[in-house]
């Protein structure tokens, strides 16, 4: 009897993937392994740790769409394969970034004719259309300069305090000074007075939010035009407008479409709204519109000849994939104006709802306002004690993230909870987050405080990560440290002897 | 009898997709529809539209993967939902990025201790990957010009004229002038000793690439370090060296291990790769690794803090998609070094069968090399009857897409085919390719001679007699302004 082997190793392929020697090996972390293993259980050990990630869903401290139709998802998934920038092979997927275009400057109010094409282009995010941006004034302002004859060694651009962390990157890359005008105690946007009293000869624009990060406010575009158009008419600088409208630009246009913000204000030369945020899409997707020709410098664009016809590129990516940008047009052409009305508006009636929640426990004080992106940013009254960077980690327990930061200068002594109110958030969701903050509130107020307040301040902004927003502020004191670490092995001990409720975790 | 009418007309959510009305309509373009419609009707009128684009996995201009397994398609759909940039969130995730810039690191050769964590990061492709090298190097040299008093608002960079257009972009947008070393016909890559003579103290670094676009060559990394290490004690400029890998970076360690090109030269300070290349993932990312800490600079860092430990982030992208990165570690555990090296090895094969099948035709003289970038850039040993451009556009009629350019200067006369081999495009779709180019050619073949040929011979009385070179590139110029002016400009 004739036995042949072909394989050597022992069945591999039959053992079911918790079975087999690959779950019982380290996953490399520093060097390439040497052997491949199957496709099965390199993806369950990949999806298993990643089941440590948060759930997208239930966190609150984003703006970033984290749900999308089925028949979405499917369009997505085919097009994964298409790398957008090959636009002589894929000229229809070039084609619907162009009406998206189309759409958005119109939506903006943007000057053009029916059957002209509007300037703009399709980003991975607000960050690189904000760069786009920016480059194009800082190009113009130089040119201006230059034919003038004066020196273009020292840009700036002025902005709010309230800024993303974004135009602090572009005014550092790019070697732009930012200056900004700093908060105060309930004022925690740009004060437009206050912003064009700073422009000078070297401002290349002035940077204003549509839908400020921090509080979902939407600072006042029209004011701030007429006082620059007042100040440009005595100096003659002709100094222009940028609406950050990252958050606020999918939500103005649907709820208060009276609002004068966009390209309706003369000095408003380009807006950028991110479309994975109300645009409805996943991460990857931002969009930015000029005016017009004049305001786009053509020495910054790349011309690509399509078929016959110019296509204008100006990006900082090259490759990158085509899925973010299909599912913005499915997105526009699936609701519609409606479609999109309904929902924004649906996300203001869950923020009142829960924002009512909140202050029915007569604990909290709201400090986002009711106009502006649906969100709702809030403080305790009271802070001696307890302080809202503990109720945001006990939140966590019941699966929550509700983010907790304090306020850039001039309001660092301000610390807030906000809570994004996404097209997903439901009311039952609402109410149910309400009822989980006040278990929270009751757990906390029956332990001793853990430390001093301002000790918890400083050390949470210490540990504590906010999206969108660097915030430095001072290492506490040796002192403090001492007394921190002294309070600390305090309330460790009480929390040992105590009997503590057990908590129950994320389902 | 009672009759009960129950809806007015029948209800529109009824109708199959095709019977509705929403088919009927126009599809907005220029501004948005006033109402909504089915998702139904929204999914099948933007699929079917699309059904136009070329299939990604029959282009073979894009070096940019076009295939995945299921089960990291499933992942990726998984994870389509997490903004990468939310580290708190998903500390998960941003854990397999570090992992992978470690991986690659390493297989970098960068000098790093057991266990010691790589520095660099994921982007969403190689041109933020090399802008922000770029800009590391632009700091760097300015801090150093700053120190020794002297002047630093002339930086430049050093490359060659075959390098992609994000290098243009970056010059361009960062303000740094582009030098570049001029290629000539036979040697389509810079030539070290010409880069390194353009260097002057201005010039921030040497940008060496590993894979030329073009076609598929590596560039003598090694050579450009021994060089730039004499010039460097000559001058004490202390000029430093970026390779950009994007698509070697992936091949060279897994085919030619021994090929020194990376940080084991003691000049190279940063490489960028593209994961989406030979990477093996789906568009959208890309990794930038520095040897250590020294060579970027800390002010250009934005530290973000997570639960206590430090996450330093140095992007120009803030929001992103995670899938890619999860995807790419799942590539690089999944192949590990074997896969890897099967894969490129396979690539390699089927480029040179590829390769023998033109050859055996006769027409075509090939351009790339053996060594390299699984490709084949060939060219019509005779264009005198068609040219590349036409060969391009006929194999566009059975399907697959094909580039013809023509080289940047000093060799613009040679216009080439390229075919990139990507890990999906087996033997049997290779065999084919041949097939159908030699159907072409017989095509071709068969049409009556080029009407602008027998132009430019008929006025041959009035003008000195050209030699065929001449006549040659007279047809590539008048070809290539009329092709030119409906393709676009090369893309990787």
């Amino acid at each position: 009897m004739v036995i042949a082997t072909t394989i050597t190793d022992s069945k591999e392929e039959l053992h079911s993937t918790f079975a087999s020697r690959y779950a019982r090996t380290s996953l490399p972390k520093f060097v390439m392994p040497e052997q491949a293993i199957s496709k099965d259980a390199a993806y369950q050990i990949i999806n298993d740790e990643l089941m440590l990630d948060g759930n997208p869903r239930l966190n609150l401290a984003s703006f970033v769409t984290t749900w999308m139709e089925p028949e979405c998802d499917k369009l997505i998934m085919a097009s994964l394969n298409k790398n957008y920038v090959d636009m002589d092979e894929y000229p229809v997927t070039t084609e619907l970034q162009n009406r998206c275009v189309n759409m958005i400057a119109h939506l903006f109010h943007a000057p053009v004719q029916v059957d002209e094409t509007a300037i703009g282009v399709g980003t991975v995010g607000s960050s690189e259309a904000i760069m786009l941006a920016g480059l194009a004034f800082k190009r113009k302002w130089q040119a201006r300069r230059r034919s003038e004859g004066k020196p273009c060694d020292k840009p700036n651009i002025v902005t709010g305090a309230n800024v993303q962390v974004c135009w602090e990157k572009f005014a550092k890359y790019f070697e732009v000074e930012l200056k900004e005008v700093k908060l105060r105690k309930d004022y925690y946007i740009m004060d437009p007075v206050k912003a064009v009293e700073m422009v000078d000869e070297n401002t290349i624009c002035v940077a204003t939010i549509l839908g400020s990060t921090l509080t979902g406010e939407f600072e006042d575009v029209k004011l701030l035009n007429e006082l620059l158009v007042k100040r440009n008419k005595e100096t003659g600088w002709n100094t222009p407008i940028h609406v950050d409208a990252a958050s606020g630009g999918f939500i103005a246009p649907f709820i208060y479409p009276d609002l004068e913000w966009d390209f309706r204000l003369p000095l408003v030369k380009s807006i950028n709204v991110s479309g994975h945020k109300y645009g409805l899409v996943y991460a990857g997707v931002g969009w930015v519109v000029w005016r017009s020709q004049d305001d786009l410098p053509e020495d910054l664009v790349f011309h690509i000849n399509y078929l016959g016809s110019d296509q204008p590129t100006f990006t900082l990516n090259f490759s990158k994939g085509s899925s973010q940008i299909i599912a913005q047009y499915y997105q526009f052409i699936r609701l519609g104006f409606e479609g999109y009305k309904n929902i924004m508006e649906t996300c203001m009636s869950n923020a009142r709802v829960l924002k009512e929640g909140l202050e029915k426990m007569g604990r909290f004080e709201i400090i986002s306002k009711d106009v502006g992106v649906p969100l709702v940013a809030f403080s305790l009254k009271n802070s001696s004690k307890h302080t809202v960077f503990e109720i945001s980690e006990s939140l966590r327990r019941y699966g929550w993230i509700v983010p907790a930061y304090t306020m850039p200068p001039d309001a660092e002594e301000v610390a807030v909870l906000r809570a994004v109110i996404r097209e997903d958030f439901s009311r039952s969701l609402a109410e149910r987050l309400t009822s989980d903050i006040e278990k929270v509130l009751k757990q906390i107020e029956a332990l001793p405080p853990r430390i001093s307040t301002r000790a918890a301040h400083l050390i949470s902004t210490r540990d504590t990560h906010l999206i969108g927003s660097v915030s430095d502020t001072p290492v506490a004191t040796e002192e403090l440290e001492r007394s921190v670490r002294e309070s600390q092995s305090q309330v460790a001990m009480e929390c040992r002897n105590a009997g503590r409720e057990k908590v129950s975790g994320v389902c | 009898m009672v009759l009960s009418k129950i809806g007015s007309e029948s209800d529109v959510s009824v109708h199959s997709t095709f019977a509705s009305r929403y088919v009927r309509h126009s599809l907005p373009r220029s501004k948005m529809g006033e109402n909504s419609m089915p998702k139904d009707a929204a999914y099948q009128i933007i699929n079917d539209e699309l059904m136009l684009d070329g299939n990604p996995r029959l282009n073979l201009a894009s070096f940019v993967t076009t295939w995945m397994e299921p089960e990291c398609n499933k992942l990726m759909m998984d994870s389509i939902n997490k903004n990468y940039v939310d580290m708190d969130e998903y500390p998960v995730t941003t854990d397999l990025q570090n992992r992978c810039v470690n991986i690659i690191a390493n297989l970098f050769n960068a000098p790093l201790e057991d266990g010691e964590a790589g520095v660099g990061v994921g982007t969403v492709g190689s041109s933020e990957a090399i802008m922000l090298a770029g800009l590391a190097f632009k700091r760097k040299w300015q801090n150093r010009r700053r120190a020794e008093g002297k002047p630093f608002d002339k930086p430049n960079i050093v490359t060659g004229a075959n390098v992609q257009v994000c290098w243009e972009k970056f010059a361009n947008y960062f303000e740094v002038e582009l030098k570049e070393v001029k290629l000539r016909e036979g040697y389509y890559v810079m030539d070290p000793v010409k880069a390194v003579e353009l260097v002057d103290e201005n010039t921030i670094c040497v940008a060496a690439i590993l894979g030329s676009t073009l076609n598929g060559e590596f560039e003598d990394v090694k050579l450009l370090n021994d060089l730039l290490l004499e010039k460097n004690k000559l001058t004490g400029w202390d000029t430093s060296i970026h390779v950009d890998a994007a698509s070697g970076g992936f091949i060279a360690p897994f085919l030619y291990p021994e090929l020194e090109w990376d940080f084991r030269l003691p000049l190279v300070k940063s490489i960028n790769v593209s994961g989406h290349k030979y990477g093996l993932v789906y568009a959208g990312i890309g990794w930038i690794i520095w040897r250590n800490k020294e060579d970027l600079p800390e002010e250009l860092i934005f530290h973000i803090n997570y639960l206590g430990a430090d996450q330093p982030t140095f992007t120009l992208n803030f929001s992103k998609g995670s899938s890619q990165i999860i995807a790419q570690y799942y590539q690089l555990i999944r192949l590990g070094y074997e896969g890897y090296k099967n894969i490129m090895e396979n690539c390699h094969e089927n480029a040179m069968v590829l390769k023998e099948g033109l050859e055996s035709t006769g027409r075509f003289n090939i351009v790339s090399k053996d060594n390299g970038v699984p490709l084949v850039a060939f060219s019509l040993k005779d264009n005198l009857r068609y040219n590349e451009f036409e060969i391009s556009d006929m194999l566009k009629r059975f399907g697959w897409i094909v580039p013809a350019y023509t080289m940047p200067p000093d060799a613009q006369h040679v216009t080439v085919l390229r075919v990139v081999i990507r890990q999906d495009f087996s033997r049997t779709l290779a065999e084919r390719l041949v097939i159908d180019i030699n159907k072409v050619i017989k095509q071709l073949d068969a049409l009556p001679r080029n009407s602008l040929l027998i132009k430019v011979e008929l006025s041959g009385e009035e003008k000195p007699k050209r030699t065929p070179l001449e006549i040659q590139k007279d047809i590539t110029d008048t070809w290539k302004k009329f092709v030119m002016a409906k393709k676009p400009k090369l893309v990787c």
